[in-house]
């Protein structure tokens, strides 16, 4: 169901041509409106493939599982770090687990270059 | 790119933008970031554009990311071994070989280009790729597309982002380039180019998905919603021979969250059993090879467990190590992360409970099975000046992302050898302003037209594909009576195409697209009802044809007629290339 838009957090990417979800987004779904905001054109066409999620700079987008699908409530949210993708996921229980792995090689390291 | 722009008033009031290139590379994908780099490194002066429907750092079917390279050949196998292994897991095919093995030999350097570029390969303590099956090997691909389209920017191609592809440019007979028109800007794109690239991604969406009746999750499906199947759609309405349509891409997927399952199945060896625990692989299809059985009786296997009453099926989590149970779900992060908040959703460890699985919608998608155009080796398909490489690209499944990176890198080798010395006429006014108007028809039919919207025909096309032409409420059955009612109501759906409308250039997208899956849908039945067998079961199920018939041994083919648009099918010998058991890796 997808991204659900905090809209006290979004700013509409203020001054960026394109807002960062919105160039997530593959299938055109995120736009900025004309309160500023980012809202989702058709919650049921997302694909829940949270790459605008990971591309918020003020965290303001959640991705919910329909729930349809999946029970109230659960979350997941990413902080992208150089190189890093550390996940943080709370389940309709409260348990917390915490995920952080490399997400991209030091290519400048790999090549003789110094960091 | 500002915000979505208001719609044009009129026809006139549409600006035309017109581009002129080399090579033209319809979709910024897995296979199109590799031919813009593969231009750069053969001739950096040759100007290369990409159409690209989204944003490449995150479009298409790699967006959300990958956990692992299907296909890198070990130390020790040949590229000929990779195409035993291939043809076996199509159940002997008929695959065709002389794609595979042009393809295999591309293929490991084309994966360690990825590596290069920065992806993490997951390597064992002596420095050697880890591998998880016999081919594949695991990733951490959370970054993969952006990887992968940060090379396509830095190869100097030109990219024009959120273009929507609706049309072939042609010239005579000759492809020349693309039509379009901007998703955001709303403005009309001719692109014309000595050679084209088809990349677009494959077809998903001509099927329902059985998660799609609950109210926001129509896109709960595997196959990236946004490939829709435009690459063969524009292909098909020019003539292009499309091959092995039947062959349909389906398979075992996580169920109520339609995930992937190799890599738990494959990856953790965890067993797939059915409601009373009996390891199903193992005690039914043992003959068949068990759990290393070719891929459609492997995504076959759990839907016949429901069909039998011996529902709900699982794969057997249970027992895992903590340690190895945390890495498969980092694996999930990287390929599907929201699987990993699905489990959370329902409450659910998988050391304690195993994952529920079911089948797949079925999507058509090259690089997986074999449905797409009938390509040469240089990967031009029988529209001259017309190149297909991915998921566009039949003939060759199990390329996987490696392959389709290969192929990209042999499409546009074939691209820049076929425009030598090749001069183009000026391109045809009358073609571009008809395709023009048929593109903004749908948002100037006026605030009182009393018409149909996209979502409305997608979901009648959606349910009929599903009961009629084998799709996931029915187990995949389909018969010659089925196929014909969904071909008739095909004709139906196309002849109703005049009433769409549009209420935003968003919107006109949405119209566009389901107007390419109806023509993808239609050949899509013909080839199921041309090949009187059941070949590839879940794939290709005939219920009136339940064997496999020797006379069917070869490949099915089709071809639109231009003067009357009838879509006539017709047969090609398979060729053996490598030598072996065609039924045994």
């Amino acid at each position: 169901m997808p991204p659900i838009i905090d809209h006290k957090k979004c700013n509409g990417c203020q001054g960026r041509e394109e807002s960062f979800c919105e160039e997530a987004c593959p299938g055109d779904l995120l736009y900025v409106g004309s309160d500023g905001k980012a809202h989702c054109h058709a919650q049921r066409d997302c694909w829940d493939c949270m790459s605008c999620v990971k591309m918020c700079p003020r965290n303001a987008i959640e991705t919910r599982i329909p729930y349809q699908l999946g029970y109230h409530k659960a979350r997941l949210m990413p902080i992208m770090g150089k190189n890093s993708i550390t996940w943080k996921c709370t389940d309709i229980n409260g348990e917390t687990v915490t995920y952080k792995y490399r997400n991209r090689l030091e290519i400048a390291d790999e090549q003789g270059g110094s960091s | 790119m500002p915000h979505m722009a208001d719609n044009p008033l009129t026809l006139d009031a549409v600006e035309t933008v017109h581009v002129t290139c080399d090579v033209l590379i319809i979709g910024g994908g897995n296979a199109g970031c590799f031919s813009a780099v593969e231009a750069a490194k053969l001739d950096p002066t040759r100007k290369i554009v990409i159409m690209e429907k989204a944003q490449i750092l995150r479009s298409g079917a790699c967006s959300a990311g990958m956990d692992a390279i299907n296909t890198y050949i070990p130390e020790g196998k040949t590229p000929e071994d990779l195409v035993r292994w291939c043809r076996s897991q199509v159940g002997g095919g008929p695959i065709r070989e002389d794609l595979a093995l042009s393809n295999a030999r591309e293929l490991n350097e084309s994966v360690d280009d990825l590596e290069r570029w920065g992806l993490p390969i997951l390597r064992d303590a002596e420095g050697k790729i880890r591998y998880r099956g016999a081919w594949d090997i695991s990733i951490h691909g959370e970054q993969l597309k952006p990887i992968m389209a940060e090379k396509a920017i830095e190869s100097g191609a030109v990219i024009y982002n959120r273009v929507a592809c609706t049309q072939l440019l042609m010239e005579g007979e000759r492809c020349v380039g693309a039509l379009g028109f901007g998703v955001r800007d709303g403005k009309f794109y001719v692109f014309h180019a000595k050679a084209t690239i088809n990349a677009t991604g494959g077809a998903a969406g001509l099927y329902k998905s059985y998660t799609a009746d609950a109210t926001d999750s129509h896109h709960q499906i595997w196959m990236c919603p946004y490939c829709v199947g435009t690459g063969y759609a524009v292909g098909i309405r020019q003539g292009a021979e499309m091959t092995s349509m039947e062959q349909r891409w389906v398979a075992t997927r996580t169920k109520d969250f339609c995930g992937p399952v190799d890599t738990i199945s494959v990856g953790y060896k965890a067993p797939i059993i059915n409601a009373k625990g009996e390891r199903i692989m193992q005690t039914r299809y043992a003959h068949l090879g068990g759990d290393k059985a070719p891929r459609y009786i492997r995504a076959n296997a759990p839907m016949e467990e429901w069909l039998a009453g011996r529902g709900p099926t699982y794969c057997d989590t249970r027992g895992m190590e903590p340690e190895l149970a945390k890495q498969m779900m980092t694996d999930y992060l990287n390929e599907r992360p929201s699987f990993v908040l699905f489990l959370a959703s329902r409450g659910q460890d998988p050391v304690k409970e195993p994952i529920e699985i079911y089948g797949s919608d079925p999507y058509i998608v090259g690089g997986h099975t074999q449905s797409g155009f009938w390509v040469g080796l240089d990967r031009m398909t029988t529209v001259p000046g017309l190149f297909a490489a991915g998921e566009t690209a039949g003939g060759n499944p199990n390329k996987f992302v490696g392959g389709c990176a290969a192929e990209g890198k042999l499409a546009l080798r074939g691209a820049f050898a076929y425009m030598q010395g090749l001069t183009l006429a000026e391109p045809d006014e009358a073609q571009i302003e008809a395709e023009k108007a048929r593109i903004y028809g749908p948002l100037l039919r006026g605030a009182d037209f009393d018409g149909l919207t996209a979502v409305e025909m997608e979901e009648r096309l959606q349910r009929l594909m599903d009961e009629y032409a084998g799709g996931t409420s029915q187990f995949y059955r389909t018969n010659e009576e089925r196929l014909d009612y969904a071909l008739k109501h095909i004709a139906m759906l196309r002849s109703q195409t005049v009433y769409l409308k549009a209420a935003n250039l968003h919107d006109l997208m949405s119209v566009h697209e389901v107007v390419d899956r109806i023509d993808v849908a239609e050949v899509l039945c013909h080839h199921l009802k041309f090949r009187k067998e059941t070949r590839w079961q879940g794939w290709q199920t005939r219920s009136d044809y339940p064997e496999i018939d020797p006379a069917y041994d070869c490949h099915v083919e089709s071809r639109r007629d231009m003067a009357t648009g009838a879509i006539e099918t017709f047969t090609r010998p398979y060729e053996q290339i490598v030598s072996g058991d065609r039924y045994k890796p």
